[in-house]
């Protein structure tokens, strides 16, 4: 009997999608409620603030350039992994999965040249207000790709015992949607702190 | 369970995309449009991004309704979150939110 067909029985019979599916949507949903609190803080500090710095004079656009491809490819790595469960492709799934994790450590080892580079010249949230929500944001969205990363760590050495499991492609999946929301959140950050 | 069935030329090509989008938004970035219409700009590169993202990465496309109705009651409530701090405050904006501290020292008029 195939694991497919183990997971029809999974579905629940209410609300017609399996729970895990519908528990990291409902997670989804609080976190667009947390990144917004800040966007709105944002947005109104900005307003407020008698003087903004332009994003591309004080912060390094190539470099966070760099973080956006890097974020981008790792989400396309991560559905690639969600494709070869599918097809039940273990190598193929470990590869994906494996440059998923790696391109999150990419992601966090730029991410960690550039608050260097601010550290040096004394720069920390206190500076200005700008810093302040520019540390925060990107803290808070740093934060989320160590916690991917985890969780990808996680299911990848699972894989090697469950790979057979029939909950294992939801997991993934699963894995899959938040992963891509820490990359939605990129694609909103990256304009609003560097180009605007 | 019935899984979302992969299309990796779709993938690959909504990566394309996305990369081709991203330089677009920084090269748009460079040519210093007024305040206004860059942030339009850049918003709306984003959010067609993002949709890009949650449509065939998130496979929205083709999700059953319970999550399209938790994704609609979040969608209600952040435009409260969006709209009520940013109405409050410009309604609060005749007074000085950041009252420069030089404002002490100068002297008192009309009397």
């Amino acid at each position: 009997m195939s694991s497919t067909a183990h997971a029809e029985h999974l579905q629940e019979p209410v609300t017609g999608i399996p729970n895990g599916k519908l528990g990291i949507w409902l997670f989804l949903a609080s976190e667009v409620m947390l990144f917004s609190t800040l966007f709105t803080t944002y947005i109104i500090l900005r307003v407020a603030a008698p003087e903004w710095p332009r994003g591309w004079e004080v912060l390094n656009v190539p470099l966070a350039m760099t973080n956006t491809f890097v974020l981008i490819t790792s989400s396309v790595t991560m559905v690639l992994a969600y494709a070869k469960a599918v097809t039940r492709e273990k190598a193929a799934f470990n590869k994906y999965l494996g440059l998923t994790i790696a391109l999150g450590f990419v992601f966090l080892g730029i991410k960690a040249i550039e608050y260097g580079a601010k550290f040096e010249h004394r720069i920390a949230p206190s500076t200005s207000i700008f810093y302040a929500i520019y540390f925060t944001t990107t803290g808070l969205h740093g934060l989320h790709v160590i916690g991917g990363i985890i969780a990808n760590s996680v299911l990848l050495w699972l894989s090697n015992k469950q790979w057979d499991h029939p909950l294992f492609v939801g997991r993934i999946e699963y894995a899959g949607l938040y992963w891509h929301f820490v990359d939605i959140v990129w694609i909103f950050l990256f304009p609003a702190l560097y180009l605007l | 369970m019935k899984h979302h069935h992969p299309n990796i030329k779709l993938y690959l090509g909504v990566f394309a995309v996305l990369m081709a989008l991203t330089v677009v938004t920084v090269l748009v970035s460079y040519l210093h449009f007024p305040k206004t219409l860059a942030i339009l700009i850049g918003l709306a590169i984003a959010t067609f991004k993002a949709g890009l993202v949650a449509t065939f990465f998130m496979h929205l496309k083709g999700e059953r309704a319970l999550i399209f109705s938790v994704l609609g009651v979040t969608f209600f409530f952040v435009i409260f979150l969006y709209l009520l701090p940013i109405v409050d405050m410009s309604m609060v904006a005749d007074r000085v939110i950041h009252a420069p501290t030089a404002q002490n020292t100068q002297p008192e008029h009309g009397h």
